[in-house]
């Protein structure tokens, strides 16, 4: 078992707290992780980008090869699409609705979504949406996670529990909040991704 | 269970583990976690480990080498371009050799994804003649940091340790070993081979060329350089550091098709290369960052045409390698892929929601409509962004220090209006003996320090800066009627605009100290830095 993730958002929108999530859990489950993240320059408002392996044997490189990644769970419509190429024949895409709009030149949404859907396997996620309604926007980011954890070759006890392990610093409020957004997620991609569930 | 850790984290938590005393270091990236790691470690705490950042690259390898003296094990850690600025004491302990030891930490960029160029560390090593590990691995670079701190014992030289991006921010579950004890203090036998007088130097650099077969033979018989031949006599490759990891991941587990020599020590292990080289009909040489280890063989060989890499062509001669170059070089199937989609337009990074810079900008750009362009240097930070649109107001990034330094020689041959940008943090870094240059003459220049109390292109580590600039200014002779404060806020646009066109017309050096937070500063440090200038005062 090898499972490609690549994360993507802009610099400041917690791609990182998803990475650190999977990371925990895969740990948990005894299997072997790597995860590359981008620092320096790129995080002041820029695209970035995590890549995610997990797997049952060693792992070698730390950045997924071109067309070998089984899933881009993007917190960003457009950052979605600008990992295009790393996507496997019969990869996911998980995405925010919500954009992201700090260019001047940021593309037409209506024309990002139909290449989004373009795709077979896609899901497209209000999580900024379902957030705030549960109580705060910056957990869209697990909302998101929920959505793709079908795809996802780790156990949604193991997540669970990363989640609680890595805001057990925060008040219980928070620890509720993201695991009800997790949640949520789930809920929303059901019957979505049941086809990738069932594989 | 394993801990999991970037790469940088897993060289640093190996170095506690290898009985290190000090850790100096100038944040930069991709090399900051290495230090903060240590900075943030309990155990790091218990040990009394020095952690505290240095004024620049040159001063902390500086004082590396004093721990080294008296015996301790020391580090100094900082990206490629850092040591540039450490080069001077870099190649002379090279020369004087180590007491305790030493190990230089440089993390590399290649693809310049923070930097200004993608020189490749290992060059440096090469030119001092002392020994080189890279790690390819999270686990190897946790590893070697206590065969780093033995072999510099063993050899009496600092060590050189290459990183690079890629395996600086990556993170994997690390195994940690046994804990060494710090060494007791034990100052060196003879000291005069630290005292490089002409004649000492001349026996110590005897010393140093003659060390060259040892340091062969520990890369010979090394763990880090390992030799497996295939029966198969096609290709052979040498994949150093990081590229072993792109080459696996290529090959997986069909390992009988190649010949394979891993290098992760140098100088490198000629009778290795040459059992390689005998062995077969084509050698690709895949190595992140120069093509060193190719020119070398062309050297070894002069046999052009079996030789494959970076200068070939096989390779590409710039950027870091992915798993895809390498798959390419092999000639091995890749997966069609899809294109970006047209839509998708560039995302460069940028200057934060209410970011300081930004006012400041906007107040040097009014006065720049009346002075005319082109008249702006700049230096290494976060208001290098300044150079990009919107703001098109820097016009120069070359260095740390060197907006100053430009802007007075600019002035030397008659530019009016030169004007440097400079943040707190890199003023102190390399700043201060060019503003001393230009008080000297006078020059006619406007230097403006944009203070945010941080080095915030790196995560906002702590300024050597905070509340010592008025002082350091004066001290180093700026006349005190033109050394002015401002506070880049837009409501204190139009005089600040006063202030900067009132001292561009002064024909002398004139500082203006641009006051204001990073935005990034969380409320404790903001409080930290309120009690530091407290107490300053």
């Amino acid at each position: 078992m090898k499972t490609n993730i690549i994360l993507s958002g802009v610099g400041g929108q917690g791609i990182l707290t998803i990475a650190a999530v999977l990371d925990t859990a895969a740990l948990s489950e005894d299997l072997f992780i790597k995860q590359s993240e981008v620092h320096g320059m790129s995080q002041r408002g820029g695209a970035v980008q995590s890549h995610v392996r997990i797997s049952d044997k060693e792992i070698f490189s730390d950045l997924i090869p071109e067309g070998q990644a089984d899933l881009i769970l993007s917190v960003e419509p457009m950052e979605l699409l600008r990992y295009m190429p790393f996507l496997k024949k019969d990869g996911w895409l998980v995405t925010d609705s919500e954009s992201f709009i700090n260019t001047s030149n940021y593309p037409d949404k209506k024309e990002l979504f139909n290449q989004i859907k373009k795709h077979p396997n896609h899901v497209i996620v209000d999580a900024t949406e379902i957030a705030k309604k549960i109580g705060n926007s910056k957990a869209a980011n697990m909302v998101l996670l929920g959505a793709a954890s079908a795809i996802i070759p780790l156990s949604e006890d193991s997540l669970v529990k990363a989640i609680k392990e890595l805001f057990q610093h925060k008040s219980e409020r928070i620890i509720k909040l993201n695991l009800e957004a997790f949640a949520e997620g789930k809920k929303v991609a059901e019957g979505i991704t049941d086809l990738a569930a069932s594989k | 269970m394993k801990s999991l850790l970037l790469g940088n984290e897993a060289l640093a938590q190996g170095s506690i583990d290898a009985g290190l005393s000090g850790v100096y270091a100038y944040p930069g990236t991709p090399s900051t976690e290495i230090t903060e790691y240590i900075q943030k470690s309990k155990l790091a705490q218990e040990l009394k480990i020095h952690t505290t950042w240095s004024v620049n690259e040159k001063t902390a390898m500086e004082a590396a080498l004093g721990m080294s003296y008296v015996g301790k094990r020391s580090m100094v850690v900082m990206k490629h371009v850092g040591l540039n600025v450490a080069s001077d004491v870099f190649m002379n302990m090279a020369v004087s050799g180590i007491n305790g030891g030493l190990v230089v930490v440089v993390a590399d960029d290649p693809s310049m994804h923070s930097s200004q160029n993608e020189q490749d560390s290992r060059f440096y090593g090469k030119f001092a003649m002392i020994p080189i590990l890279e790690p390819s691995s999270q686990q190897e670079a946790y590893d070697v940091m206590s065969y780093a701190f033995d072999l510099s014992e063993d050899v009496k030289l600092p060590v050189l340790l290459r990183m690079v991006t890629r395996l600086s921010h990556s993170r994997a579950g690390i195994k940690v070993k046994q804990r060494r004890d710090q060494n007791e203090i034990d100052l060196p036998r003879d000291t005069s081979r630290f005292a490089l007088l002409p004649s000492n130097a001349r026996k110590q650099f005897d010393l140093l060329v003659s060390k060259k077969d040892t340091l062969v033979h520990c890369s010979e018989t090394s763990n880090l350089n390992s030799l497996r031949l295939s029966e198969n006599r096609n290709t052979g490759i040498i994949a150093c550091g990081l590229a072993y990891n792109y080459l696996m991941e290529n090959i997986g587990e069909d390992l009988s098709f190649y010949s394979i020599l891993k290098i992760s020590q140098y100088p490198l292990p000629k009778e290795k290369i040459q059992a390689l080289y005998r062995h077969c009909d084509k050698i690709i040489v895949m190595e992140e960052g120069y093509p060193i280890v190719e020119e070398l063989l062309h050297n070894y060989f002069d046999e052009n045409d079996k030789i494959k890499g970076r200068l070939s062509g096989d390779l590409p001669r710039t950027g870091e390698l992915n798993p895809n170059i390498v798959g390419r070089a092999l000639g091995l199937f890749q997966n069609s892929t899809e294109p970006v989609p047209s839509v998708v337009t560039p995302r460069p990074p940028q200057l934060c929601d209410g970011c300081g810079h930004t006012d400041l900008f906007n107040t040097i750009n009014e006065v720049i409509r009346e002075i005319g362009d082109k008249n702006v240097f700049g230096d290494i930070g976060c208001y290098a962004l300044g150079a990009l649109p919107p703001m098109n107001t820097v016009n120069t990034l070359i260095d740390m220090g060197a907006s100053i330094t430009m802007a007075k020689g600019a002035a030397d041959a008659g530019m009016d209006n030169a004007i440097a940008v400079i943040g707190d943090s890199t003023f102190t870094h390399s700043g201060m003996t060019g503003l001393l240059d230009a008080v000297y003459e006078n020059s006619p220049i406007t230097v403006i320090i944009s203070d945010n109390s941080a080095v915030a292109m790196t995560g906002a580590q702590e300024s050597t800066a905070v509340g010592r600039l008025h002082k350091i200014c004066l001290g180093l002779g700026v006349h005190p009627d033109h050394l002015k404060t401002i506070v880049p806020l837009k409501k204190n646009h139009d005089e600040n605009v006063e202030v900067l066109r009132n001292e561009l017309k002064y024909k002398g050096v004139s500082v203006i100290i641009s006051e204001r937070p990073c935005v990034r500063l969380s409320r404790d440090q903001k409080e930290v830095i309120k009690a530091k200038i407290a107490a300053l005062n």
